[in-house]
Parts: C-alpha cells; sequence; structure tokens
C-alpha cells in the first residue's frame, strides 16, 4: 500500500465497522488479543474500529513496539475513504456496509449480530458467502475465519443493475425507449407483409399493430 | 304504541339494509380495484409527467432506492416528492445530493421537480407493540395528511415500516375515486429467503400493482412477483 507517513512501508489497515447500529460483541473480539495477535500474524499493522453506538471502547495502541496499531472512532459522514484505504474490512451483516464494501473490491469479512432478534441480515451475508463473495462469521468464531481466510480465492463482485425494473415500470406506462420501437417496428413490419403479402402502414390507430404489440414487448 | 314500534323495526330494518348494500359496493369496488391493478394501465400514449411518491428508508433502502431512481427517466417521473421517517437523517440529504447532480447535468430548468418530507413513524426500532398502537395511528393520520397533499400516480418503495400506511392510503384512494395510482415494490436486497413484514402484507393483500425480489428464491416462494436480479 505505499510508504505511511512515519516511514513504515507497506501499512496494512484492517477496517472494522458496526454502520449505525450497536454491536460490541464485535468491537470486543476484534479488540481482542488473540484476534488482533492472528492479524498481525496475517500481515496487518492497523486496525482502525469504527464502533457506532457501541458502549465498550477498546484501546488505543500505537503501535511503536511491532504491536497491532489500534485506533477507533464512532461515526463518519462517510466511510469510503477508510474502505478505500483498508486492506481488509470486517463489516456487521448491514447491506449497506456490505455492498458499498464489495463495489470498492475490498476483501470482506461479514460478522453476523446473534443478538439481534429476526437476523435477517444472516441470509444475505450467507448468501453472498456461499457464492464466494466475501467470508462470513460469527463474534465467536471470528480468530478462527481470519487464521484461515484465503483472500485470493475470493469471487469479485460484479455491480447489480437497476435497469429490468426500470425497464418494467416503463412498460407499465407504454413508455418505449427508441430502440424497442425499433425492433418492435421492424419485427411488426415484416410480420405483417408476410401476413398480406403488401407493405403496410403502421400508425397508432392500427388494432393489428396494438394485438401484436404485447408479445414484442416482453423481454 | 305498536305502530311507533313496527315504524321503528321497519326503519332499522330498512337501515340495515342500507349499510349492507353499501358494504356490498364498497367491497366490490375493492375487488375491482384489485383486479384491475394487476393490469398495466392501458394508455394510447405514454402520460408526459407522473408524479411520483419515493419512499426513503434509513440505511440500505435509500441506497438501494437511489441506485434506480439514477436509471428512472426523471422527465417523465416528475414532480417527485420523496418521504422520509422523522428520526432518518441521512434518507433526505442522499436525496436532495441526487437531484442536485442531477439538475446540474440539465440546462434551463424550470420550476420544482422534487419535494422533501418527513413523516412520523409508526413504530421505532425495538418499541413496545402497545404503544405502537397509538403511535401507528398518528402516523397514519399524518400518512393521510401528506397523501392528500400530493396524491401521487406512482407510489415507489422497497420495504421501510413507513412505507405501508402510505401504500393503504394510495390503494384506498384508488377505491374511493380520489387518484388512480401504481404501487411498485422492491423487496430489499436483503431479503433473500423472507419477505419483509411490509412485503408481505402488500403482497398477500395484493396492494402493490407490480411486486419486485431480487433473489430467485423469493420468486419461487410468491408466484406473482417479479425476479428483477440484484439492484446493487
Amino acid at each position: 500500500m505505499g510508504e505511511s507517513k512515519d516511514g513504515v512501508k507497506g501499512k496494512r489497515v484492517v477496517f472494522v465497522t458496526v454502520g449505525t447500529t450497536c454491536f460490541d460483541a464485535l468491537v470486543k473480539v476484534v479488540d481482542s488479543q488473540e484476534v488482533k495477535d492472528e492479524l498481525l500474524r496475517r500481515g496487518y499493522t492497523n486496525l482502525l474500529i469504527q464502533m457506532g453506538r457501541g458502549s465498550y471502547l477498546p484501546t488505543k495502541s500505537s503501535g511503536d513496539d511491532g504491536s497491532l496499531a489500534v485506533d477507533y472512532f464512532t461515526f463518519s459522514s462517510s466511510i469510503a475513504d477508510h474502505l478505500r484505504s483498508a486492506s481488509l474490512v470486517i463489516s456487521h451483516a448491514g447491506s449497506g456496509s456490505i455492498f458499498e464494501t464489495l463495489q470498492l473490491g475490498k476483501p470482506l469479512i461479514v460478522v453476523v449480530n446473534e443478538d439481534l432478534m429476526d437476523n435477517h441480515q444472516s441470509e444475505l451475508a450467507e448468501k453472498l458467502a456461499e457464492r464466494r463473495h466475501l467470508y462470513c462469521a460469527r463474534p465467536p468464531t471470528l480468530c478462527q475465519t481470519i487464521a484461515s481466510m484465503d483472500l485470493k480465492s475470493l469471487v469479485p463482485y460484479s455491480p447489480g443493475d437497476a435497469t429490468p425494473v426500470a425497464k418494467l415500470i416503463n412498460r407499465w406506462f407504454s413508455i418505449h425507449h427508441f430502440s424497442d420501437w425499433h425492433a418492435i417496428a421492424t419485427a411488426k413490419s415484416a410480420q405483417l407483409v408476410r401476413k398480406y403479402d403488401q407493405p403496410f402502414i403502421l400508425s397508432g390507430d392500427n388494432k393489428e399493430w396494438k394485438s401484436l404489440l404485447r408479445p414484442l414487448m416482453i423481454d | 304504541m305498536e305502530k311507533n314500534t313496527s315504524r321503528f323495526f321497519s326503519n332499522f330494518s330498512l337501515g340495515i339494509t342500507c349499510l349492507i348494500a353499501f358494504i356490498t359496493l364498497i367491497l366490490l369496488r375493492v375487488v375491482y380495484v384489485i383486479y384491475r391493478s394487476g393490469k398495466p394501465l392501458n394508455r394510447r400514449s405514454p402520460p408526459q409527467a407522473i408524479a411520483t411518491l419515493i419512499v426513503l428508508g434509513s440505511g440500505g433502502h435509500t441506497a438501494e432506492m437511489i441506485n434506480l431512481l439514477l436509471v428512472l427517466q426523471k422527465d417523465r417521473f416528475t414532480p417527485r416528492f420523496y418521504i422520509a421517517a422523522a428520526t432518518d437523517n441521512m434518507s433526505l440529504q442522499k436525496a436532495r445530493v441526487l437531484e442536485t447532480s442531477r439538475a446540474d447535468s440539465q440546462s434551463g430548468v424550470e420550476g420544482i421537480s422534487a419535494e422533501f418530507m418527513q413523516i412520523y413513524r409508526s413504530r421505532e426500532v425495538g418499541q413496545s407493540y402497545v404503544t405502537s398502537v397509538w403511535t401507528t395511528l398518528v402516523a397514519t393520520v399524518h400518512a393521510l395528511w401528506l397523501m392528500i397533499k400530493i396524491r401521487p400516480q406512482v407510489v415507489l418503495c422497497n420495504g421501510p415500516g413507513t412505507c405501508f400506511p402510505l401504500c393503504v392510503i394510495a390503494f384506498i384512494f384508488k377505491v374511493v375515486g380520489i387518484r388512480w395510482s401504481s404501487i411498485f415494490y422492491v423487496e430489499s436486497i436483503a431479503r433473500v429467503k423472507r419477505l419483509s413484514l411490509s412485503g408481505l402484507l402488500l403482497y398477500k393483500l395484493q396492494i402493490a400493482d407490480q411486486f419486485f425480489v431480487q433473489w430467485p428464491e423469493l420468486q419461487r416462494k410468491y408466484p406473482r412477483a417479479h425476479y428483477v436480479g440484484c439492484l446493487m
């Protein structure tokens, strides 16, 4: 990652985020000696914790003595910069944090909060872990996950696409793009020429046009 | 005396008959609205300006909604009304940023094409269900007030609890004839195997005209939903 200010080469930051929630279990386990030692072993130099509404305060450390440098803060208006400068992200299972991290192409461990009632968030984390876009863990298993993870085996996440929804909404109101019209018109004229064996002028009033339009509108 | 009693009973039975007839008419109208809502609008030419209500929610909800709005034609779906819960500070801010950035790219824009409003929440996270009854009533009255002002033709929502009273009111407006609106519900990407409570209610009660899900498991479970893939 290049030189940092104090001249140490290859600063590798682990960024931990809990979003707007309170997730003391994660902050505690990340601050534990076990996990910090494991992160050091895996080559990380800095640990930055965004602790949100939690009440557990981690122990700050400058890392001068070769140990992991630890710092924390509660909130920030945008964690994008922190995500960008991280080598590893450990996040709660909120969809906003997950996708913001995946879209930046950062390796991600999602930790599911077992104290939440009706934990639907774990469904998303497990699904994405199934597709190998991230690692999924619980606070007790985080250390083990860090020890055994192989970040090179993670599959990059390709961003989603909202245009299918927009298209369906447009069609609801009979709004078509030019490309739709062109395709429809070309197919339509070919069809009608075959049917009536003569050139056919298409107009909005044409019943044939309307009735045959429907099947062409479906992807 | 007997005459009075018999007149009373005949008036009473007349009243009951009228009430039953009235309720039956309303139910028939509701059935018709549900039936008609399932089909696209039958228009000869697409409408020029579709008043759109966009319901925002905390966290991932707004991020997903913004993703959708980026690909929606803003010159067709205008004016846009953004509603967020009163305790949600970030969502309206993000919506304002979106509107400002899109307004810059177009020259000569006249008039206001977007408005931002806050609504009381039916229930805060972790609030007891007992006090929720009262807060839901307050929220519903507030929602009614906002809806009467806006009278949207399209309602776009993706899951926060704030959307349910708004969708119900939009549905009632359809039944009563105040405004025919199309309600589009996109279930959040975080919902892989089960629907959220808002989603489940809107699906089962057939209030949403079109119901979109982002994972195939949900489409198999809820066949009237459209699978549209991941939006994020």
